[in-house]
C-alpha cells in the first residue's frame, strides 16, 4: 500500500463495455480528468480516505448509541421526567422507599429471576452442547447428520414459533412442567444449546484430529484424550459459548414472556415490556434497564478479558475476541 | 478398539440428541397437532390429534377463511406485516452496509475502537433500547423538543404511527446485520480489490465490480438473519404503538395463546409462518454450512 501514491496509469478501456458507448470525441476530455483524479476532490483519488463514510459511521453510531445513553442517564434522575434534569439522585434504584428497584417487590423479583435463569441455563446448556457437539463431530452417519441439522434448524428457527411451541408443549403434553421457573429454564436450555454446539464444532473443525491422534500414539486412554488434550484446546470456544449463553438469556425475550406465569418467575425483560406496555413506565424502568446493561457490560468484559488470556499466543488478538464473543467466528 | 472408541462418542452426542429430540422436535409436533387438532367445546382448550390419519382441517378453514376471506381480519395484518419487514429490512441494509464496509475496510488502526461501537447494541437488551425511543418519542420528549425549535408542534409519535414501528424494528435489528455484514467484508482479500484499482477502475467501479458481487453471500445471510425474526416480531410495535393498526403477524399469533377457543387457529398461524419461512432458513444452513466446510 505505500506505493499506491503514484500517478495511477490510464488504462485502457476495455472494448465491449465503455468503449462502444463513448463516442471518440472524449478522448481529450478524459485526459483532463487524469489531473483531476489526483485533485482534492474526494471521490477523484481512489486511495484517499473516505471522509463521507466515516462522518455517515459516526451519524450511524450516535443514532445508535445516543438514545442509550439518555435513557441510562434519566436512570438517575431526581424526578419522574424524562427529558427535563433534575439532579442526580439513586432515587430509583434504593432510596425511593416505594416505587425504586430494590423497594419494588416486582422490579427486585425480576433482577433475581433473570441472574437464576441465566446461571441455570448456562450451567445445563453449555454442558450439553460442549459434548453434543465433541460427539457429533467424530461419530459419522444419518443419525448424527440428522441431529446437527435440526441443531442449526433451532438455532434460526424465528423465536416466537420456537416460543410458541414450548408453549403448547407444556400446557398440554408435558402439562405436569407448569409456565414458570422450570419451563422457561426447558425453553431457554433448548433455544441456547446451539450456541456452544455451533461454536465448539467450528473450533473441532479447525483443530482438526493431529493433536488426539498424536496423545492416542502416545499411550492416552479417551478420558485422557478428551481431559488433557482436547479440553484445553477447546477452552476459548466453551468460554466464548458460555459468554454468549449467559448475556443470550440476559437479553432474551419471547421465549420467557411466554413461559413465565406469575410475578415471581418474570425477568427483567418482561417486566419492562409489560409495565411499559400497560401504561406505567417510568424512571424505575429505566433503572431496571440500566440493570441489565451493566450485567451484559460485566459479562463482556470478563467474556474479552478471559477469551484473551485464553488465547495468549495464537493469532488475531483483540478483534477476535471481541467477535468470537459476540459469536460471529 | 475401533467400536469402543465410536461407543465413546456416541454416548458423548446422545444427551443432546435426546434433549433436541423432547424439546425440539416434539414440541414442533405438537403445534401440528394442536392445528390440526379439534376443540374440546366444554373447556374451549384445544385438543391435540397426534395421529396424522385423524387429523381434522377445522382450524386450518378458519384460518384460511380469516386471511383470504371475504370479511377477512388477517389478511390485512399480514400483507402490512410483508410491508413493514420489507421496508425496515431495505432500511437496515442501506444504513448497516456503509458502516460495515466503512469498518471493515477502511478504520485501519481504529478498527478495534468503531467494532467495539458497533456491536455494543448487541450486547444491550432489546427492551432497554425500545424504552430508550419511547423516552425520546414521547410527548415531552427530546425529539418533539426540537421539532418545537423549528416550530413544529408536538408530533404523537407512539399513538399508532407506522413511521415509528418501522423506525423502531430497524433500530432493533441492525445490529445483528451489521454484524454479520462485518464479518462478511472483513474476509474479502483486499488484493482483491486493489487487482480492481490497479485495472483502473475507480472508487466507485470498484465496489459495484469487486466489493458488491463478493459480499452477496454476506448480504443474503444478513438479511436472513434480520428478516427471520422481524416476521415473528410482537413486541416492537406493542412498545412503540400498541395501536391495532399496527399489529403485525405475531401480535395475532401471541394474542391467540392463553385465549380460550383460538389456540388451534394461533398453532396454524405459527405452522403458516414455519412453512413460509423453512425454504429461506434450510438455505441459510446449507449455505452457512458450505462456508465453513470452505
Amino acid at each position: 500500500m505505500t506505493a499506491t501514491n503514484a500517478p495511477v496509469p490510464e488504462a485502457p478501456d476495455a472494448p465491449g463495455a465503455a468503449g462502444s458507448t463513448a463516442p471518440p470525441a472524449s478522448a481529450p476530455a478524459r485526459a483532463g480528468t487524469q489531473a483531476a483524479r489526483r485533485s482534492w476532490l474526494p471521490w477523484r483519488n481512489p486511495w484517499g480516505h473516505p471522509w463521507f463514510l466515516e462522518g455517515f459511521t459516526w451519524l450511524y453510531l450516535i443514532w445508535s448509541l445516543v438514545p442509550i445513553a439518555i435513557a441510562v442517564l434519566f436512570s438517575f434522575n431526581n424526578g419522574r421526567s424524562q427529558s427535563t434534569w433534575q439532579g442526580f439522585s439513586w432515587r430509583w434504584y434504593f432510596t425511593d422507599p416505594v416505587n425504586s428497584v430494590l423497594h419494588n417487590p416486582q422490579l427486585h423479583a425480576a433482577v433475581i429471576q433473570t441472574v437464576r435463569l441465566s446461571v441455570l441455563t448456562t450451567l445445563i446448556a453449555v454442558p450439553l452442547g460442549v459434548a453434543f457437539a465433541i460427539g457429533i463431530n467424530r461419530w459419522r452417519g444419518p443419525v448424527p447428520a440428522t441431529f446437527n441439522f435440526l441443531m442449526i434448524l433451532s438455532y434460526v428457527i424465528p423465536e416466537l414459533i420456537f416460543g410458541v411451541s414450548m408453549f403448547f408443549v407444556f400446557t398440554t403434553l408435558f402439562s405436569t412442567v407448569h409456565l414458570g421457573t422450570t419451563a422457561e429454564v426447558l425453553g431457554l436450555v433448548t433455544w441456547n444449546v446451539s450456541w456452544p454446539a455451533i461454536v465448539v464444532q467450528a473450533r473441532l473443525v479447525t483443530l482438526g484430529s493431529h493433536y488426539e491422534e498424536a496423545a492416542a500414539d502416545l499411550g492416552a486412554n479417551q478420558f485422557q484424550v478428551i481431559r488433557r488434550v482436547l479440553l484445553p484446546l477447546l477452552a476459548p470456544a466453551i468460554f466464548a459459548s458460555a459468554v454468549l449463553v449467559f448475556s443470550g438469556v440476559i437479553d432474551d425475550f419471547v421465549i420467557v414472556d411466554l413461559l413465565s406465569s406469575s410475578a415471581g418467575n418474570t425477568p427483567m425483560s418482561v417486566v419492562i415490556y409489560s409495565t411499559q406496555h400497560g401504561g406505567n413506565g417510568g424512571p424505575a424502568l429505566n433503572a431496571l434497564g440500566t440493570i441489565m446493561l451493566a450485567m451484559s457490560l460485566i459479562i463482556v468484559v470478563i467474556g474479552y478479558v478471559g477469551y484473551r488470556v485464553l488465547t495468549r499466543g495464537e493469532r488475531g488478538g483483540g478483534l477476535a475476541a471481541l467477535t468470537a464473543i459476540s459469536g460471529e467466528n | 478398539m475401533r467400536n469402543k472408541k465410536n461407543a465413546f462418542y456416541i454416548a458423548l452426542a446422545v444427551p443432546g440428541i435426546i434433549w433436541l429430540a423432547v424439546l425440539f422436535v416434539v414440541p414442533v409436533y405438537a403445534v401440528l397437532s394442536i392445528g390440526m387438532g379439534k376443540l374440546n367445546q366444554m373447556y374451549e382448550a384445544p385438543v391435540a390429534v397426534w395421529n396424522p390419519f385423524s387429523w381434522s382441517s377445522s382450524n386450518v378453514i378458519d384460518v384460511w377463511r380469516d386471511l383470504f376471506g371475504s370479511a377477512s381480519f388477517a389478511g390485512p395484518v399480514a400483507a402490512r406485516t410483508l410491508i413493514y419487514v420489507a421496508i425496515a429490512a431495505v432500511l437496515s441494509l442501506a444504513i448497516g452496509y456503509p458502516a460495515a464496509y466503512f469498518v471493515a475496510r477502511f478504520a485501519g488502526r481504529r478498527k478495534a475502537l468503531f467494532l467495539v461501537l458497533l456491536i455494543a447494541p448487541f450486547w444491550i437488551s432489546y427492551m432497554m433500547r425500545m424504552l430508550a425511543w419511547i423516552d425520546l418519542l414521547s410527548t415531552g420528549g427530546y425529539v418533539n423538543k426540537v421539532l418545537g425549535w423549528f416550530g413544529i408542534s408536538p408530533v404523537n409519535w407512539l399513538g399508532g404511527s407506522s413511521v415509528a414501528v418501522v423506525l423502531g424494528l430497524v433500530y432493533g435489528y441492525i445490529p445483528y446485520l451489521i454484524l454479520v455484514l462485518f464479518a462478511g467484508l472483513d474476509r474479502i482479500d483486499p488484493a482483491l480489490i486493489e487487482a480492481g484499482r490497479d485495472l483502473g477502475l475507480g472508487r466507485f467501479r470498484t465496489f459495484v465490480h469487486v466489493t458488491l458481487p463478493l459480499s452477496r453471500q454476506a448480504i443474503l445471510a444478513a438479511l436472513l438473519i434480520t428478516v427471520l425474526p422481524m416476521l415473528g416480531d410482537y413486541y416492537t410495535n406493542q412498545m412503540l404503538s400498541g395501536a391495532a393498526s399496527t399489529s403485525m403477524i405475531g401480535n395475532l399469533i401471541q394474542g391467540q395463546l392463553g385465549t380460550p377457543g383460538l389456540e388451534g387457529q394461533g398453532a396454524v398461524l405459527s405452522m403458516i409462518l414455519l412453512l413460509v419461512l423453512l425454504v429461506p432458513m434450510i438455505y441459510y444452513v446449507i449455505a452457512t454450512n458450505r462456508e465453513a466446510a470452505r
